[in-house]
């Protein structure tokens, strides 16, 4: 059991990274690596990470990004030479700037303006339900 | 009154939102090197190893950069353009042969004809990176103070050349220059 279980373990730990053939000495490093693959966008094929695309230029970048990181550059360091390039577009999580304030707060705004519209069509209701002595409390009750 | 005003609002945004949209192409992203210096590079030449292509050979001038490869359809699709522009146009053209096959790529030009000055080959697309090129064809212009001007993605056409490329070639050039003739094709 402890056995299959571990098989499955390794299977899994195979698929998050077998992309590469290349692995990083280090595994803190390939944690690192890891995490910063999945968050960079393939500018081929822009709706998959570089982490997950076979495309030519992903390898090149993820290449770079394994340099970059035996070099002792920063996760930060790493993600400026992308945009620096490429563009915040290549980050899957843009930066918050006054370009993306619309982007990062639509759903707030969205929100809000949707519980306005809730709140005065229910209090519009009420108002109605007490105008009207005549009208039963509770129809379709009784 | 405002029942309906409402919902015709909200379309009106609506139809603003997805006229400006769906006009953009979601394929192109805007170079965040507009403006900024041109990332300098020496490469081994095409057609000699032994010889290196820099751009820095080209300080002082105005040149264009393009980005090509033999796998690549859309550049022999405006090899053609480039030839033309290549006769007309006193502006240099280097090019960038990425991630390349050297023996494809001299034969291209053989067959094909060479519209450029010089043929850098970058088979790591290391060069590329620094450009910010994810697909070729690219053609940047860049400015005698090594800026660069403009990027095009996509096959160059002779429309492009004349509605994106000379207007800031010619707001690029000195007065005196600009006398000599910004090449029309």
């Amino acid at each position: 059991m402890r056995a299959l279980l571990a098989t499955l373990l390794m299977t899994f730990a195979l698929g998050a990274s077998a992309i590469d053939t290349e692995q990083l000495a280090d595994p803190t490093l390939q944690a690192r690596y890891d995490k910063l693959v999945t968050e960079l966008r393939c500018l081929v094929c822009q709706s998959g990470s570089i982490a997950e695309s076979n495309a030519a230029l992903a390898g090149d970048l993820r290449r770079e990004v394994r340099t970059m990181l035996r070099a002792g550059k920063t996760d930060g360091e790493i993600r400026r030479f992308m945009t620096d390039r490429y563009g915040d577009f290549v980050l899957y999580r843009p930066p918050l700037t006054p370009r993306t304030w619309l982007l990062w707060f639509a759903p707030v705004l969205l929100l809000g303006i949707g519980g306005l519209v809730a709140y005065r069509v229910i209090s519009q209701r009420a108002r109605l339900v007490a105008s009207d002595p005549d009208e039963p409390e509770q129809p379709g009750r009784g | 009154m405002w029942r309906y005003l409402l919902p015709l609002a909200g379309f009106g945004v609506l139809v603003i939102f997805f006229f400006y949209g769906l006009q953009r192409d979601p394929s192109t992203i805007p170079s965040p090197l507009i403006g900024k210096p041109a990332p300098e590079f020496s490469l081994p030449d095409v057609r000699d190893p032994n010889k290196q292509v820099s751009n820095a050979d080209y300080r002082s001038r105005m040149y264009l950069l393009n980005v090509w490869a033999t796998w690549c359809v859309g550049c022999r699709q405006e090899h053609e353009v480039l030839m033309q522009l290549a006769r007309t146009s006193p502006i240099p053209m280097i090019s960038l042969n990425w991630k390349d096959e050297r023996a494809l790529a001299i034969r291209w030009l053989d067959q094909l004809g060479d519209p450029y000055v010089q043929s850098a080959f970058d088979q790591e697309g290391r060069v590329a990176i620094d450009w910010g090129v994810y697909g070729a064809p690219e053609t940047f212009l860049v400015s005698a103070d090594g800026r660069v001007l403009h990027k095009h993605i996509a096959p160059m056409t002779l429309q492009i050349w004349e509605q994106e490329f000379l207007p800031k070639i010619a707001a690029a050039k000195p007065v005196a220059e600009r006398a000599a003739g910004t090449g029309q094709p």
